[in-house]
């Protein structure tokens, strides 16, 4: 019976995709219809060859499934997420490459957003969802709750994801940095992150731990902040049902600064909160002992809550909000300093009595420094929100190389970490295909980094003094033009720091794929004797 | 008085109030008086269930 109501169903979406395919009044929501439609009228025949057949019993145990499809969606979305950027690198440093019969589709302004959602949603949401559920199962001993719900949220979100980067391409925007995707995805990525709390939700709620351990904790602030924060933030008024364009629901200073709190909070919870819960998972398992001051990761949480959400005015500095609001993110970017390294030591901590494992373990070397740099990038963000520094530094490449510092060092070195740890287990691995080749990917990323900060510092902080020297007459002495030509070595320098780190993934990639293929089967688990 | 003010006027008075005395009243929860052992327990909840759900068919795993 449930069979047959999901054949109605998705061949009614297969047939009202293909009605707003023909109605539709842009390219960038044809080719989203099309799309859909051939998804839908995919699932439609899946359906109906499986209907009424024999179902095999529920599994038992824990679904990994997802998490697989998990680890090698983020391991593909890195690869695409890092290509696109190291592209758009040259393009900044060689503007010929920005081809003339790619104009329009292939130019800096249309694959910058493509590498930033491609990292930020793709690599690390995709991260994010597969360590979730890999994690919320183990700490709290029991199956995922919903089924295949998991599934759904799985696809779903890629789906969201396809949708967000054709629609980038094709020129569909809503303008908003981070959230550039319309109303229509906007709405698709509202159902699918609803599934997404539930199933983990639910999980949690039929746990057989007493206690709920911090990661979740974090992982569900995560979920629910993102979630408050995308359905206000994307609150818009489509001008046609069949159109992409959609009108803000804020103008003017309203938009800026509801736009730069849901900003600086996708920072915060997706990059952070959502990180600091794999942090506090991967890294006591990898060392093998618990996590430093279970006390500590709580407080750690809770100032963390407290004081995240109320920062993100410090993106607007002398604009035209009011004062009270920029001294409010000031402060407060200032506050959260002490939280971000309470964490951070709480994460190299709990390598004590265990350091030499940096001598033998790359794995543990890749966490060190994601701490690391979560530590510095946390001390860089709070001094740049500070308005005498933000003065000199907005605006500049010191904003590009503070977040790639955090996103390269934190996010991804921490995401790395935690692909290595995870697909000897769900491929029931005995190892890691080769350690060496993990030296190699650690150390060409982290030389890839520190190229990329330290050229964004030097251009950043030089194209910052460029634009407030004056003469003696009080005249500005640099055109804008002088600035972008004195910035090209050290713009050739970011390129090549990002084709180390593009580098250092495509060996992770080989290095994941040989352990799937050719490493030892793990050795059939000796049961211990009951006692 | 105007609905921005009014609201302006109870965030920075009561509303900040009640936050700070909340997170101030986390931080004494977790630093109670036989807190130690709880949280100690709580911290190696990961090095538990690796392989396979806790369920009554292994007593072996289940927390100790």
């Amino acid at each position: 019976m449930w069979d047959y109501v999901k054949m109605v169903v998705f061949a009614a979406i297969a047939l009202l995709a293909a009605l707003a395919a023909n109605y539709a009044r842009d390219i960038a929501y044809q080719v989203h219809a099309l799309i859909v439609m051939l998804v839908a009228a995919g699932m439609f025949i899946w359906t109906v060859r499986r209907a009424d057949e024999p179902r095999p019993a529920a599994e038992t145990g824990y679904m990994d499934g997802v998490v697989r499809a998990g680890v090698i969606a983020t391991a593909f979305w890195g690869v695409v997420g890092f290509l696109a950027g190291v592209w758009i690198a040259f393009q900044l440093a060689f503007p010929g490459l920005n081809f003339e019969w790619a104009q329009g589709y292939m130019n800096f302004g249309k694959l910058r957003p493509l590498h930033t959602s491609a990292v930020i949603f793709a690599f690390g949401g995709n991260a994010l969802l597969a360590s979730s559920f890999y994690i919320v199962q183990r700490t709290s001993a029991v199956r995922l709750w919903g089924g295949n719900a998991a599934w759904f949220v799985f696809w779903g979100y890629n789906l969201f994801i396809l949708l967000a980067a054709t629609g980038y391409l094709l020129g569909a925007t809503q303008s908003k940095e981070y959230a550039e995707p319309e109303w229509y995805v906007d709405l698709w990525l509202t159902v699918v992150w609803v599934v997404y709390l539930a199933v983990f939700l639910g999980t949690i709620i039929k746990r057989k731990e007493p206690h709920i351990y911090v990661a979740n904790w974090f992982f569900l602030s995560f979920i629910v902040t993102v979630a408050m924060l995308h359905v206000v933030n994307n609150l818009a008024l489509p001008v046609s049902i069949f159109g992409s364009r959609s009108v803000s629901a804020f103008a003017g200073v309203q938009d800026a600064m509801t736009q730069w709190w849901y900003g600086h909070n996708a920072v915060g919870f997706f990059l952070t909160a959502g990180f600091l819960a794999m942090m506090y998972y991967f890294v006591p398992k990898q060392a093998e002992r618990p996590v430093y001051s279970y006390k500590l990761s709580i407080i750690h949480f809770w100032a963390l809550i407290f004081l995240y959400i109320w920062a993100g005015p410090h993106h607007l500095h002398y604009t035209a909000r009011p004062d009270w609001a920029s001294t409010l993110g000031m402060v407060f970017s200032v506050i959260l300093w002490m939280p971000s390294w309470g964490g951070m030591i709480n994460g190299l901590m709990t390598l004590s009595g265990a350091w030499d494992k940096l001598r033998t373990d790359p794995i543990i070397r890749m966490m060190v420094v994601s701490i690391g740099f979560y530590g510095m990038s946390t001390f860089e963000g709070p001094m740049m929100s500070i308005r005498a520094v933000n003065s000199l530094s907005h605006y500049t490449d010191w904003t590009i190389g503070h977040v790639h510092s955090g996103a390269l060092g934190w996010n991804g070195m921490i995401t790395f970490a935690a692909l290595y740890f995870l697909v000897p287990r769900l491929w029931n691995r005995e190892r890691l295909y080769s350690l060496g080749l993990v030296s190699w990917h650690f150390w060409l990323a982290t030389i890839g980094i520190v190229l990329y900060a330290s050229s964004m510092w030097v251009t950043g902080i030089m194209e910052g003094l460029m634009w407030r020297e004056v003469d003696a007459n009080g005249f500005l002495v640099n055109s804008f033009a002088d600035t972008v030509a004195a910035k090209f070595p050290m713009y050739v320098v970011r390129a090549l720091g990002g084709v180390l780190y593009l580098g250092g993934a495509l060996i992770m990639c080989y290095n994941l794929w040989m352990t799937v293929r050719a490493a030892p089967e793990k050795a059939p688990v000796r049961m211990a004797p009951a006692e | 008085m105007e609905t921005y003010s009014l609201l302006r006027q109870f965030a920075d008075s009561w509303a900040l109030l009640v936050l700070f005395v909340i997170f101030l009243g986390v931080i004494v929860w977790v630093f109670r008086p036989g807190s130690r052992a709880i949280h100690r327990d709580s911290a190696n909840i990961p090095f538990r269930h690796d392989d396979r759900p806790a369920d009554d068919r292994n007593p072996t795993e289940t927390r100790k």
